[in-house]
This record gives structure tokens, C-alpha cells and sequence, in this order.
């Protein structure tokens, strides 16, 4: 049994209840036993110092993956995990397209059992919304929602068929799960690159238009106002597409969306010189786009942030630009390239907190726990963060597997000092005090 | 005749000048986006002493004996190749022809291997051409030899741009101010982005002339990432006044990806015809890479006109990639 856990002295944020105050925050059983200050616990207990530091519930990322299983040379449970619990994420939504897909009762039931013997965080699966994510037929929702998938998406591809995606959306409602969708029209995107634009045009390579994204966004809106489900858009990438679902919102359809991180921090320009570590779809865009996408994040038109943490090999990354795949390993530099948006005044502290705790909990809903908060009862999971702590990326270092940054030795200032899951550490930076109250 | 295309590039003779030459800082050619005016204009002048080399009765001096330069090449290739090798063994090099393929199921480690394999070979210099845009880059980034970039995917051909240059320069007294017309294919063309890099360098006025879906994004954006360059897809108005028009090969499968269409519709409103010609300067001169579509993208009798100049292309073309190889390999003597 986990010994109960004291956080003291830690500036304590949760926009969820409106906390904003230094305290201590008790935890036992797996759950936050009490918040606040001048109380004793009653028991032996560990105690972590978090003087100076930021206590907040634990980040969720609605979009990783972990690609097991069949891409174990990318990353495993284990490792994506380790490395979620290094960037201050306790829960993690992997997408579907594994090898085999998760697309049925048995891979969600593998995920889920491989998490409980070897992750280091909460892993909620994401199943397909089409067998085998090609498309063609539903894949069987209910018994995955059943087995514990978190929500459904063919992330990587469109569901084109826009028959088959009013369907799913129609259908998921019965288990109040949302559909994800991967907005990017497939005729538009075809064999590109990185964003189309005058950078693309320097380079030589095909571009993806802003507009692929768009066209598919637009769709999915409508289809959400037909349906009536709860849509969940995944990376959006573009200043229209923050302007098409603002409009929805405005005319109530039930829709969210989220930003990356990547998303919200770098341009097209990284491209240049062929870094296909910076080769990820949605690809970067421009620096009007990132304005948009910032000020859809502090208006509330975008709910959430989410990593899309794709890791690949070095090898996989190790070619020609055309034939590297698309992804940035993303759950270790989130927490630090996010906070210089907030060190930039771009973007308030508790907003941030809030894209990263509150908001994807209210995405995923109360079935997978009370998450994504410090009030008491909810989970035990905690991140702790140095705000101003100035580190160099050091891609050699990851606990993921997937090394393949193009914020290779780039300066943040932000890190995640240490992160506890249920109660438990699952990753502490070697400056924290934790000991045993009694020594 | 002999010009200067900018002052930098020869200074003026005297005591007054302190300029000194311009110094060759380039370990390989990916693209002539990294080239200042002044190291064009010693690729032209040191290609004026390879066309001595090559006017002479035996055109072959020691200058590369004993290095190992190897052609590799991911696409089919005939001109760009054998002007190369012509040029490696003008200069006494020893020449490595090497035909690959790129697989996307053993992407990556293909490229990698081949490079690290052909430099444990010892080849000092590897002059590659891929179907893909960047893959020199990512080679240049691996190997210690000198890498030349014959041609990336729709990226750039840089010595297939500075033979041009010195085409240009041989007729007329000075890039500068000269208006430059491209007609063609913009979009997937490496010729016509080097090209665009290296005229707009040495002052020349770069019109590009094409159907709309033949157009590269943002060619026209004035932001700077990419040189300014006036677009028209008016062939006639695009020629007007012009002193050099280059005509492009237009791919057949640029009709079946619905970019054009048909080929017949291209030719009656692209074609460089000799009505249309006549829009341009009387003395304009006619260049095209190569390989020629006749009665496509040129009329054959604009091809083969008096002001054609697509054979001394061809012939400088050996100077030029001469004048490259000896400047990358670093050695003093010719």
C-alpha cells in the first residue's frame, strides 16, 4: 500500500475551483485527501518540499502515441509513458493507428492491461471509428466504449466518407463517447509536405494547403450540427479553422477542438534546410496562424492543448525529406515551450493550466475518474512545475524513445520537476526534497 | 569578350583597390541560393579558362589526378551525366558511374548506406541527382566529400543555373538590368528555381510565364524568402522587350494530374513560337535545358533558329561543371 503523500508549501493553481494560493495538498488512497494548510496529517507519510514551485492537478493529453502495439522500435507503453510522466502528464490518450489498429474490444483490452503492468501514468485508449481505420465500415464502438476506449478517431486520415462520418458521430452518441476527427482533406493534402506556402516554394516540395484543413473542418461542423454529437477536433493548425469552429460555437453546436503545442511555437521556416524532424501533419505554419491559434486559446474558442507526441526512429527520420513520416516526439518539451508563451505575456499561467487539466477532463468526461483537478476526492495526480527553470533540450535524454525533435538544443524556460500519479512519484528531478516525514 | 557582372567581382586594377578576389568557401553545390554575385562571377571566369582547356587539341590536363569523383544518380539521366563525366576526365579524375533507385521500404538507410559506402570507397566527390527535393542536404549532412547537387526533385540544379549565367553572359555585355523571361513548367522545375536565384543575383529582371496551375505558391510574394519575380500568364506580354527567353520541358504527366487540360491546349497558348518571339529584343537569345519538346513547350524552328542558343548550352556546360570541380577540389593549379 502507497504511503500518503505530503506536497508542501507549493503554489497551489486549480482554475477548476479557482484556487490560486500557497498551501499544502495531502494525498492518500489515490486520492487528494485535503488541500490547503495548517493541518497535520495523521499517519507516516512522505513528504515532497515544493517551496517556490507550482502545484497543479496532473496535465492530460488527449493525443499521443504510444504505438504499441507493432511499432515497438518507435516507442512502447512503457517508455511514452515514462516520458509522459517527464513532461508532467498523468493521463494519456494513445491514438488507434497501431499495428494491429485499435479497433476492436481485444487491442483495447491489450492496451489497457499493458498499461496497468507497464506505464508509469494512466493510459485511456482511443479507439478507431472505422475497422482497421481505412474508412469503409464502423469499427464495433460500443464494445470497445465498453472495454474502456476514452473516444473514437481514425486519427492520421479523414473519414472522406461523409456518410460514414455522420454515422459514426450518430452512432457514438448511445455510449456518450466524442468522435476525434483528423480534419485534413485527403485529394488536397495529397503527397505534401509541409504547409504550402512561399517556403514549400523555396524548397521544392508539395505543399498541404491551409484550406485542405479547413474544407474538412467545415464539413465536420456540419455534420456535428445534423448529428448532434460531440465532436472533438484534433491539431487544428490554421487561423480559418479557428474562425470556422468560433462560428459554430457562436451558433451552439457541440464541438471542441485542440492546439499543440508545436502548433502554438514554431513556423514552416523550421523546414528549411530539409529538417524532416520538423515534418509533422498538420505541418507548421505561419506566424499569422500562430497568432490566431493564441488567440483562440485565450477566447476559448480552442479548449485544449494536446501533444500529438509522435515518435519515430532515428533511422525513420534519417532520409529524404518525401519519404520521412510525419510527427515530433512532443510530450517532453510541451510544459517548456508552452511557458514561453506565458513568460512572452502571451498567454496567462491558469489558462495554460487550465488547456492542460480542467478542459481535457471535461472533454473525456466522469467515467475514467475525477481528473484534471485539486479538489478533495478527485485523483491523485499532480504535476509540480519550475516555472522559471532555464534548460537546453537534449533529445538524448528523453525517456521516450522517439528522439525526433527539431527543438534539439533550443532554450526553454519551464520544466516539470516532478509528477505523481496516484498518489505515487513517477518522475522527480533530482533538486526536489522527498523524504519520510519521521526522518 | 569578356564581362563583369559586378563590380566586386574584379576589382579595379590599381593601387587605390584593396579588394582582394573573391575567396571559394563552398565545400559542396546544392544550391546558388548560398552564392554571392562575386562567387558567380568567379565560377564564370575560372569557366573562361576551362573553354581555353577545352579549345585546345588535347582538352586534358592533370589538375583532379587521382581523385575519385562518382556520379550517383536516382533518375535517368543522359546530358547532366555525360557533361559531368566529360568534365571529370577533362580534368584527369578518375570517374565512378553508380545507377540507384529509391525504395520507401528501405528509405533512409538506402541513401545513408550508399553515401557512407561510395566515401569508404574513397570518393572525393559525389555528384548526385534524386527525384527528391533536399536528399543532397541530407546527404551533404552524413559525408565528408564534396557533394554536387545535379538535380533535386523540384528544388534546384545549380550547375545547370550557372551554365545558363555563362551562356547569357557569352551574348550579351552584362546581366544586369536584362530582362530574363521563363516560360513553362515553374512549378516543378529545379532549372527555373536556380535559375531564379542566380539571375536575380546578378541584377537580372526575372519574368516567370505559365498557366496559373503551373505556378509555384507565392512566387510573386515580395517577402523575401524567395527572389522577386514578375509573373504573367500572357506569353505575349510576358516577351515583350525581353533580351533572354528560356523555354521549359513540359512533363506529359502534368495533363493526367489535371494540372493541364491537354498537351494541344498547353502548346497553342505556351508554345515559343517565332510570332511570339518576335515580341521579344531582336537580338534576344533562346535558351531550354534540354531534353527538347519540339512543337510542345518550342517550335523546332525557335529550337533550331538563328537565335537559339540550346547547343552552346550544351558545350559550356562542360566548362562550367570543369570550372566546379576544380573549384571545389581546392587546387591551385590548372
Amino acid at each position: 500500500m502507497t504511503r500518503p503523500l505530503l506536497i508542501k508549501n507549493g503554489h497551489l493553481i486549480d482554475p477548476a475551483r479557482g484556487l490560486d494560493e500557497t498551501g499544502s495538498i495531502f494525498l492518500a488512497d489515490g486520492r487528494i485527501a485535503w488541500v490547503g494548510g495548517g493541518k497535520t496529517p495523521p499517519t507516516d507519510y512522505n513528504i515532497i518540499d515544493a517551496g517556490g514551485l507550482i502545484v497543479c492537478a496532473g496535465f492530460i493529453d488527449l493525443h499521443c502515441h504510444l504505438r504499441e502495439p507493432g511499432y515497438e522500435e518507435k516507442e512502447t507503453i512503457a517508455t511514452g509513458t515514462r516520458a509522459a510522466a517527464r513532461g508532467g502528464f498523468t493521463t494519456v490518450c494513445c491514438m488507434p493507428n497501431t499495428d494491429p489498429p485499435l479497433d476492436n474490444q481485444a487491442t483495447i483490452d491489450y492496451v489497457k492491461s499493458t498499461a496497468a503492468s507497464q506505464g508509469a501514468v494512466r493510459v485511456l485508449p482511443i479507439g478507431t471509428i472505422t475497422k482497421g481505420g481505412q474508412g469503409r465500415e464502423l469499427a464495433e464502438m460500443a464494445e470497445m466504449s465498453e472495454a474502456g476506449a476514452v473516444a473514437f478517431s481514425d486519427d492520421g486520415c479523414w473519414v472522406d466518407d461523409s456518410r460514414l462520418m455522420r454515422q459514426a458521430m450518430e452512432y457514438s452518441q448511445a455510449f456518450n463517447r466524442p468522435v476525434i476527427s483528423h480534419c485534413q482533406d485527403a485529394a488536397l493534402s495529397e503527397d505534401g509536405q509541409m504547409n504550402e506556402g512561399i517556403t514549400a516554394t523555396r524548397l521544392g516540395l508539395r505543399g498541404i494547403p491551409a484550406a485542405a484543413e479547413e474544407i474538412a473542418v467545415a464539413r465536420d461542423i456540419a455534420l456535428a450540427e445534423l448529428s448532434g454529437c460531440r465532436l472533438h477536433i484534433a491539431h487544428i493548425s490554421t487561423a480559418s479553422s479557428v474562425e470556422l469552429i468560433r462560428r459554430a460555437k457562436d451558433r451552439g453546436i457541440r464541438i471542441s477542438c485542440e492546439v499543440t503545442p508545436h502548433h502554438l511555437t514554431l513556423t514552416e521556416e523550421r523546414v528549411m534546410g530539409y529538417d524532416t524532424n520538423a515534418k509533422i501533419n498538420p505541418p507548421l505554419r505561419t506566424a499569422g496562424d500562430i497568432n490566431a491559434l493564441i488567440n483562440g486559446l485565450n477566447d476559448g474558442v480552442i479548449d485544449i492543448i494536446a501533444t500529438d507526441h509522435a515518435p519515430h526512429t532515428e533511422n525513420d527520420k534519417l532520409c529524404e525529406f518525401a519519404l520521412a513520416p510525419f510527427g515530433m516526439s512532443g510530450l517532453e518539451t510541451a510544459l517548456g515551450s508552452l511557458m514561453g508563451l506565458v513568460h512572452d505575456g502571451k498567454l496567462p499561467l491558469g489558462l495554460l493550466i487550465s488547456k492542460l487539466t480542467t478542459a481535457p477532463a471535461g472533454i473525456i468526461g466522469p467515467d475514467f475518474g475525477r481528473l484534471g483537478t485539486l479538489k478533495e476526492g478527485a485523483a491523485a495526480d499532480i504535476t509540480i512545475i519550475n516555472p522559471d527553470h532555464e534548460w537546453t533540450v537534449d533529445a538524448s535524454q528523453f525517456a521516450s524513445k522517439g528522439r525526433n525533435t527539431p527543438l534539439a538544443a533550443s532554450h526553454l524556460k519551464g520544466r516539470v520537476m516532478a509528477t505523481i500519479y496516484n498518489g505515487k512519484l513517477a518522475y522527480k528531478d533530482a533538486s526536489i526534497k522527498a523524504g519520510e516525514a519521521n526522518d | 569578350m569578356r564581362i563583369t557582372p559586378k563590380d566586386e567581382v574584379r576589382p579595379v586594377a590599381g593601387a587605390e583597390s584593396q579588394e582582394q578576389p573573391p575567396v571559394w568557401r563552398h565545400r559542396h553545390i546544392l544550391d546558388l541560393d548560398d552564392f554571392s554575385a562575386a562567387e558567380i562571377g568567379l565560377v564564370m571566369e575560372t569557366s573562361d579558362a576551362m573553354m581555353e582547356i577545352l579549345s585546345r587539341p588535347i582538352k586534358k590536363v592533370p589538375t583532379l589526378r587521382g581523385k575519385t569523383i562518382v556520379t550517383l544518380f536516382y533518375e535517368p539521366s543522359t546530358r547532366t551525366r555525360s557533361s559531368f563525366e566529360m568534365a571529370a576526365k577533362n580534368l584527369s579524375a578518375d570517374v565512378v558511374n553508380l545507377n540507384a533507385q529509391v525504395s520507401s521500404s528501405v528509405k533512409g538507410e538506402c541513401l545513408t548506406d550508399a553515401l557512407a559506402t561510395l566515401e569508404a570507397l574513397g570518393a572525393d566527390m559525389v555528384i548526385m541527382r534524386h527525384p527528391m527535393s533536399g536528399a543532397p542536404y541530407v546527404a551533404a549532412r552524413r559525408i565528408e566529400a564534396s557533394m554536387i547537387n545535379a538535380g533535386d526533385g523540384w528544388h534546384a540544379h545549380p550547375t545547370q543555373a550557372l551554365l545558363d549565367l555563362y551562356t547569357i553572359r557569352q551574348h550579351k555585355t552584362s546581366l544586369k538590368g536584362l530582362k530574363v523571361v521563363i516560360v513553362g513548367d515553374i512549378k516543378h522545375s529545379r532549372v527555373a528555381r536556380s535559375n531564379i536565384w542566380g539571375l536575380t543575383k546578378m541584377g537580372a529582371d526575372v519574368t516567370v510565364c505559365c498557366p496559373y496551375t503551373l505556378l509555384p505558391f507565392g512566387l510573386e510574394d515580395t517577402r523575401g524568402i524567395f527572389p522577386e519575380v514578375t509573373v504573367t500568364p500572357d506569353i505575349e506580354r510576358a516577351l515583350e522587350g525581353a533580351d533572354v527567353v528560356m523555354a521549359l520541358r513540359l512533363q506529359k504527366e502534368r495533363q493526367q494530374s489535371g494540372l493541364l487540360p491537354s498537351i494541344r491546349e498547353y502548346a497553342r497558348y505556351y508554345q515559343l513560337t517565332e510570332a511570339r518571339l518576335a515580341e521579344a529584343k531582336a537580338d534576344a537569345i533562346v535558351l531550354h535545358p534540354g531534353p527538347v519538346n519540339e512543337d510542345i513547350e518550342i517550335a523546332s524552328g525557335v529550337a533550331h533558329g538563328p537565335q537559339s542558343v540550346i547547343n552552346r548550352q550544351v558545350t559550356n556546360g562542360v566548362a562550367v561543371r570543369m570550372a566546379l570541380l576544380y573549384l571545389l577540389s581546392g587546387s591551385k593549379r590548372l
